[in-house]
């Protein structure tokens, strides 16, 4: 079994909390190593709303969580503008709402606790709320605007990725953390499982950070340490268009399928909380009650959702740490959680990083890196906050867009918004490498081929993560063997074209059967047709 | 589940199927166009999420509709087309496009001078000069100006004997018929009146607005649109049906005005019937009796305009010319024939133009007619100058079969 000594932290998990601790350990000129068991982005990373949060939702419970949050939106928009959407939001008061205690007195000690985090907070009248965001419940009796925005996760967890790789980061995926190496009350390293290949091998370093997510819990249990997590199912819905571009909220008390967010092509209703066991965090289905429940909320936000296509539903865990007192989760504070084990526990040269929120990943990622620092004795400072991401030097579609030369078409546009300012790494040289290969989404097969050259991409969920390629409307029926064919092809093996397709077509229609009717239905019947078909009969049969 | 079972947003009932594709003639011929998915429901859910993704190749969609006819799932996609080129493109028409879309407003100009002015549309010089100018194809034959208007003749000959029949019907002319070709009009005069049913002129008929809406002139369009449907209206209610004999006109007037131009018109949709549908049903209903003329014979091969394939109404222009004894009709398959009303007239798109009536005119080349039965009149103009054959109007056809005089006497019973 090999052992490689030449790491100063290992990091266990390729979520946002992990790659930007990567990012930042890698700027702070430390030697990282990453290890990550599927893809980057793929637990509670990439199962959330997208929701750049203002920190109004946490304003009035948990000022704390508030400000934190205010702050790292402010910093998200300078460091991450290819990642980041300036929707704004709105915090709407329905007529319900009054009855039921949350009415306009409450919108006014709301936006008291806004501007005292530090958030910029308005209200609006009713007529300015349905003129700034025309698909908004037209009863609405209260509006307020609040510094919302959306955020690509996928999209900010390849970038920090990306950037702690350009900073000397080593990144294994599908790369699964097995067990410690401990010598005593010390861990020295990690023992991992390739899991495409099948061999073990040992990493070691000074530091192990645990930024697992809700399995973190695991990877803590392996060192013989408990962190009492909680996990919270929040289920999604993904609607076929932008149907607000402004993000709607519900101006109350935190509850059930509340947000509204339009991110990218499609907006995303959610969201559900629901404790699981540990057992179900890695298979989640969502629930036909979830599904009737998100609707029914979604509705009174935006009506038009009643009528409106439904791509297809998801769900994550929230990796919170459990007060045991509460048995709903909701009154939890979703803060940063950093755990010197040493100080805490006693084991040397391991720190967990948990709790927290997409939104306050690098401030995780600061305190955790603050943590390896002082372990390491290292004393350099935090630059994260003032550097930018890679792709978002200048991330505006308008601008990254004038870079190609000619007429820019509509697979450079889309490859600009997605890409940001690395868009010019797409080399368009022929007549094939401007054809889209995924039309919901504009996906030219140039970009397919720079994403698998440089992006670390291996299955069509993973090229998907970093090109939005089969997240469309008819998900995957039309392009996934184009796709899979170009992916084989760079893979160097052809004979994989099947395989991959089959387990991306899988992927999605777990996706869509929970949604499964209406024009989705028709669709999952037009793929079924597709891909699985058998002639139904013969003529002499008749 | 939902409230309703299948998407509000039209755009979103695509289930991607790209059978549209398929019969696409632009896509087939102009590598530059993307097709009717992709800058149709593909391109919508972009264009929602930001304008910047508005394509300019969708200028190159001659909205033909084969695209909604073929669609398995009622996705109005060349609408969805037009309305982003109504939402998005910003750019001014220019001026070749204002003086092809404003029919009603060249015409009376250009009929008065028409001796002059076609004399001089017909000059090699002139149509150079027009092709480096304003970019109107020097290759094209363009249409002549009749001197006499329709409406002019209606006025001075045919006007004041109409009261005396006992049935009435009001008549949408069109501007080719009153411009370009006022003899189309005046055999649906005879020929209705034949049948015993007075015509009556539509009070204040203006374009109906198909070329304004290809060109990006939305709000002249719309204006035409709300003075139509108040005549049309004010036609109904003294009992008149609305009888319509140009295919385009009445797309756009059944389709086009509630889709793009937000006119309502759910009160007179039942009321407007295009000439073949309403003969036909009236003929076969025996409410009106035909008297066809002795040994009258032709060998005529139809071609169904893209617009007739796309109100489903081609069966009545068949079946009513299958009644003449002596008509030898021959259906040409459904192809397009490229020029798509102003699309064709165009510098930049007279190739392509040409190549997407190439089936077509091969077609009517090997089955040579005597000449072709066609509703639409820039159909007329594609297919006589690409294939020598004459193109005529069912209208003219019937106008020429029938006895004129003994069908009037036996409908004037």
């Amino acid at each position: 079994m090999p052992i490689n000594n030449e790491f100063d932290v290992i990091i266990v998990g390729g979520g946002i909390t992990g790659a930007g601790t990567a990012r930042d350990c890698a700027m702070r000129g430390l030697k990282v190593l990453l290890i990550e068991r599927h893809d980057i982005a793929t637990g509670a990373t990439g199962r959330n709303h997208g929701l750049l949060h203002s920190g109004a939702r946490y304003a009035l419970k948990d000022s704390e969580s508030a400000e934190e949050c205010i702050r790292e939106n402010k910093i998200l928009r300078s460091i991450a503008s290819n990642c980041i959407e300036d929707t704004g939001g709105l915090f709407i008061t329905l007529p319900e709402d009054a009855d039921s205690g949350f009415g306009l007195d409450y919108q006014t000690k709301f936006i008291d606790a806004c501007i005292k985090a530090g958030i910029d907070a308005q209200a609006i009248s009713p007529e300015e709320a349905r003129e700034k965001e025309p698909s908004v419940n037209p009863s609405l009796i209260g509006a307020v605007v609040v510094p919302d925005g959306s955020v690509d996760p996928f999209r900010l967890c390849a970038a920090n990725v990306t950037d702690a790789a350009m900073h000397g980061a080593k990144i294994l995926v599908y790369t699964e953390f097995l067990d410690f190496i401990r010598e005593g009350d010390t861990i020295l390293g990690v023992k991992v499982l390739d899991t495409r290949t099948g061999l073990k091998a040992e990493y070691r370093a000074p530091v192990t950070v645990n930024a697992a997510g809700i399995w973190g819990h695991g990877v803590a249990a392996k060192a013989g340490i408990h962190i009492g997590m909680y996990p919270a199912k929040g289920a999604l819905l993904v609607f076929g268009h932008r149907v607000n571009n402004v993000v709607i909220n519900r101006c109350r008390k935190s509850a059930d399928g509340d947000i509204l967010v339009p991110g990218d092509s499609v907006t995303v209703i959610g969201t559900t909380s629901t404790k699981v066991p540990f057992e179900e965090c890695d298979n989640m289905e969502v629930t036909p009650e979830e599904v009737s429940l998100l609707l029914r909320e979604g509705c009174a936000l935006c009506p038009s959702l009643a009528s409106t296509r439904i791509l297809r539903a998801y769900a994550g865990v929230r990796p919170l740490v459990a007060d045991d007192s509460d048995p709903s989760g909701r009154s939890i504070s979703r803060g940063i959680v950093c755990l010197d084990h040493e100080t805490r526990d006693g084991v040397k040269g391991f720190v967990s990083i948990t709790g927290g929120k997409l939104m306050t990943y690098r401030l995780m990622a600061e305190l955790a890196t603050d943590a390896v620092c002082r372990k390491l004795g290292e004393n350099k400072l935090c630059e994260t906050a003032e550097t930018p991401l890679p792709g978002s030097v200048d991330g505006r579609i308008e601008t990254v867009s004038k870079r190609f030369e000619g007429k820019v078409s509509l697979g450079q546009k889309s490859a600009a918004g997605r890409q940001g300012d690395l868009v010019g790494k797409l080399r368009f040289d022929s007549e094939a490498d401007r054809q889209l290969v995924c039309e919901c989404e504009n996906v030219t097969l140039a970009e397919i081929k720079y994403a698998v050259a440089e992006l670390g991409v291996t299955s069509l969920m993973d090229l998907r993560r970093r090109t939005r390629v089969g997240m469309g409307t008819c998900q995957g029926t039309l392009c996934i063997r184009k796709a899979a064919k170009a992916l084989a092809a760079a893979l160097g093996d052809p004979s994989l074209e099947g395989k991959l397709a089959a387990d991306y077509l899988d992927e999605r229609w777990k996706g869509m059967r929970a949604v499964g009717w209406g024009d989705t239905l028709r669709e999952m019947e037009f793929m079924q047709r597709v891909y699985k078909y058998e002639k139904p009969y013969s003529y002499d049969e008749i | 589940m939902q409230e309703k079972n299948i998407s509000a947003n039209n755009f979103e009932q695509c289930q991607k199927c790209s059978l549209c594709e398929t019969v696409c003639p632009v896509m087939a011929n102009n590598p530059e166009y993307g097709g009717p998915k992709r800058s149709g429901p593909d391109g919508e859910r972009y264009r929602l999420k930001n304008g910047i993704f508005y394509d300019d190749s969708l200028k190159y969609c001659l909205n033909c509709k084969r695209c909604e006819v073929a669609c398995p799932s009622g996705v109005r996609i060349a609408d969805l087309i037009q309305q982003a080129r109504i939402d998005f493109n910003r750019r001014p028409p220019k001026l070749r496009d204002m003086m092809l879309a404003s029919t009603d407003q060249m015409g009376p100009v250009a009929s008065a001078f028409a001796p002059i002015v076609n004399f001089s549309l017909g000059l090699a010089p002139v149509k150079g000069l027009l092709d480096v100018t304003i970019g109107l194809d020097h290759r094209r034959t363009l249409p002549k100006y009749s001197s006499e208007t329709f409406v002019r003749w209606f006025n001075k000959h045919a006007a004041a004997s109409q009261d005396s029949f006992r049935k009435h019907v009001s008549y949408y002319h069109g501007c080719y018929a009153n411009y370009n070709y006022p003899q189309l009009a005046k055999d649906f005069v005879a020929v209705m009146n034949a049948f015993g049913y007075g015509v009556h002129l539509i009070e204040r008929e203006r374009c109906c607005g198909v070329a304004k809406i290809a060109n990006g002139m939305i709000e002249a369009a719309t204006r035409d649109a709300k003075i139509n449907m108040a005549a049309f209206r004010k036609s109904i209610s003294a009992g008149r049906d609305i009888i319509t004999v140009s295919t385009t006109c009445t797309m756009t007037l059944l389709e086009e005005y509630p889709e793009l131009l937000k006119v309502d018109n759910g009160d007179v949709k039942a009321h407007i019937n295009l000439v073949e549908q309403f003969l036909y049903k009236a003929i076969a209903s025996g409410e009106v009796k035909p008297v066809w003329k002795e040994g009258w014979k032709a060998r005529a091969a139809y071609h169904c305009p893209c617009h007739q394939e796309r109100l489903g109404l081609g069966i009545f222009t068949t079946e009513l010319l299958k009644m003449i004894p002596g008509m030898e009709l021959i259906e040409l398959e459904s192809n397009c024939c490229g020029i798509a009303g102003t699309y064709g007239f165009k510098k930049e798109n007279f190739k392509v133009s040409q190549m997407i009536g190439r089936p077509l005119f091969d077609e009517i080349a090997a089955v040579a007619p005597e000449f072709v039965a066609c509703e639409c009149e820039t159909c007329k103009w594609q297919i006589e100058m690409s294939t020598g054959v004459a193109v005529k109007n069912p209208v003219s056809i019937l106008a020429d079969a029938l006895d004129l005089q003994k069908t009037s006497e036996l409908n004037s019973l």
